[in-house]
């Protein structure tokens, strides 16, 4: 697993939502807003998203720490943790 | 053999637009292939094959409109197919007079053998009277033809050099088969064989082999050609490597980026109207799909007399056996609340058998499948509801399945013919939009519409205990010229019971 810093983690979680939502604008979120809420992802546009995040960073992401992937920041910072500090 | 006609992708299609063909003349193909693209107003259709055999000669031309039911290629049975050089050709004997025969090529070479012209004829009669009643609807060939050169150029136009001159040609049926596959036109060729014949050899120098034609999503094609971008040049990320849009769109992203310094003006002009375009299609084709959902939800509303319950129900236990259900499961297996529901709501379909089937000629026709049509929003607008065929007998796993496939198939507009047709009885699950409850419009002929909710957290006593418990309002719309309300009331109590017991499901 790649240790991220927060700018790789919030490229990568933008580059998963566009390959969901090609047309995803991200101007309309701000960093503290419920993204799925902005950007009208359902319920398997959301799991989708998951399962890229988990393919492309190699974190496991179980369903108790969906709450922390409710923001762009908070989902950013829970791959930076799950990625550096575990040893 | 028999005819591939224009299928019927929903109870309200008249007509379709043969966007693209799949296949050549020569292919073999399987029962369930896809093997055109077919554009109703609501979206692009992949038609799949219900024939096993060989693909004949085709029929109508990409961006004719035709009626349902018009012949739109021959498929040669199996046991024709084992004379390759018989596969196109035996049905082009149509006769003036007939419009389908009129919108046709010319015949591709003498090779009709008339021994098979009767056979193909008993064939055709119905979908000719149909073609018949309105013979304006099909373009003629050379402006098909033109169009299908101009827009499509990696669609080879059909070979066709005139009966007469190829039947004088000397060649042999392999070598013709295969001047036909390349698109090569015999007449124009010098033969090199003994006494002028054309060889293998000569074909081949004529039309050296086609790279193996790319895989790509119809709308991938179009964007790439709007765009001006080579679909061959692109990598694809799709199934087995397929081009899809968003491929496109980084092909175009990274070649933007590369070109920029020395960029003149011109080009990003040209740019612009390629993505005006683009947009102009896009909009033609969500104004398209308004005006069906128009037409249909008036129809609705004017002729069904709709009435509406609601019930809310306790999630506790399907959330908790969810959550069982997913602890330890990659995210790709995982299950979401929608899957239960659908189970729960075709279940109850199955206890009340009322609501699930057709209001026909004054009367209820009850169907023998339970086939949910499963309401999905478009992002760019408007909704489809492609339909899972047999939800009852579906464990919930393979239902996610389905369900996954099917929502994202048809946001990127690659639903299948039969995944449009066949739905007894309608979904909707607005939940997602954070709404609770949805009194939803009934898609006829059916007589029901089930809706669900958000999943929400609220107040709930059970057992004399006030707690907080998940929760979901489920609704009903039913036609009260098929049922009364104690007959929805029973289905509703049913899918509250059901979602009682999710390990049941």
């Amino acid at each position: 697993m790649k240790p991220l810093n927060n700018a790789d983690a919030l490229a990568v979680i933008k580059d998963s939502i566009t390959q969901i939502i090609p047309d995803a604008d991200f101007t309309l979120v701000e960093p503290d807003d419920k993204f799925r809420d902005v950007l009208e992802l359902d319920s398997l546009d959301f799991l989708s998203l998951i399962e890229l995040l988990s393919e492309r960073t190699g974190v496991r992401i179980d369903e108790e720490d969906y709450p922390e992937l409710t923001t762009l920041s908070d989902a950013a910072r829970f791959l930076v943790d799950r990625t550096t500090v575990r040893s | 053999m028999t005819a591939f006609t224009m299928p019927s992708l929903g109870a309200d299609m008249e007509e379709g637009l043969l966007q693209e063909w799949l296949v050549r003349p020569g292919d073999r193909v399987h029962k369930g292939d896809v093997v055109a693209v077919v554009e109703t107003d609501k979206a692009a259709i992949e038609v799949e094959c219900f024939e096993s055999g060989t693909v004949g000669r085709l029929l109508v031309a990409p961006g004719a409109r035709v009626p349902v039911g018009t012949p739109l290629a021959v498929i040669e049975g199996e046991a024709v197919s084992a004379v390759p050089t018989g596969a196109a050709g035996t049905l082009m004997a149509a006769g003036p007079g007939e419009p389908v025969g009129e919108a046709q090529p010319p015949p591709t070479h003498a090779r009709a053998r008339g021994d098979q012209e009767p056979a193909a004829r008993h064939e055709r009669p119905r979908p000719r009277r149909q073609a018949a009643r309105r013979p304006e609807q099909t373009p003629q060939p050379a402006q098909a033809e033109a169009r299908k050169q101009s827009a499509r150029q990696h669609v080879q136009a059909l070979p066709e050099p005139s009966a007469a001159a190829s039947s004088a040609i000397g060649a042999g049926p392999l070598v013709r088969h295969l001047a036909e596959h390349r698109g090569v036109n015999l007449t124009t060729l010098h033969g090199t064989g003994p006494g002028g014949r054309i060889t293998r050899a000569d074909v081949e120098r004529a039309a050296p082999p086609r790279t193996a034609r790319v895989r790509a999503t119809p709308y991938a094609r179009r964007l790439a050609h709007d765009l001006g971008i080579d679909v061959r040049a692109v990598r694809g990320t799709g199934d087995g490597g397929a081009v899809r849009a968003a491929d496109v769109h980084a092909a175009m992203r990274t070649g933007t980026g590369a070109e920029r310094p020395d960029r003149g003006p011109a080009e990003g002009e040209q740019r612009r109207h390629a993505a005006a375009a683009i947009d102009n299609r896009a909009e033609e084709r969500t104004d398209a799909m308004r005006r069906a959902i128009a037409a249909l939800m008036s129809h609705a509303k004017r002729e069904i007399p709709h009435y509406y319950l609601s019930t809310t129900i306790d999630l506790a236990a399907a959330e908790d056996w969810l959550r069982r259900v997913n602890r330890g499961r990659a995210p790709a297996d995982r299950l979401v609340p929608a899957a239960l529901l659908l189970k729960a709501a075709a279940l109850a379909a199955l206890e009340v058998p009322t609501l699930n089937g057709y209001w026909q000629n004054d009367a209820f026709v009850p169907a023998s499948e339970i086939n949910l049509g499963v309401a999905v929003s478009l992002r760019q607008g408007g909704l489809l509801a492609p339909v899972i065929h047999r939800v009852d007998t579906l464990p919930p796993d393979a239902l996610m399945g389905h369900l996954k496939d099917l929502v994202q198939r048809a946001r990127r507009g690659r639903l299948r013919g039969s995944e449009t047709t066949g739905a007894t009885l309608t979904v909707t699950n607005l939940g997602d939009q954070g709404v609770e409850a949805v009194f939803g419009v009934i898609h006829p002929p059916q007589v029901a519409l089930v809706g669900f909710g958000a999943v929400v957290e609220r107040p709930w006593a059970a057992n004399g205990m006030l707690g907080v418990r998940p929760v979901v309002t489920a609704t009903l719309a039913a036609d009260h010229r098929a049922t009364d309300g104690a007959v929805g009331a029973r289905y509703l109590t049913a899918v509250d019971r059901l979602l009682q017991k999710p390990e049941e499901l």
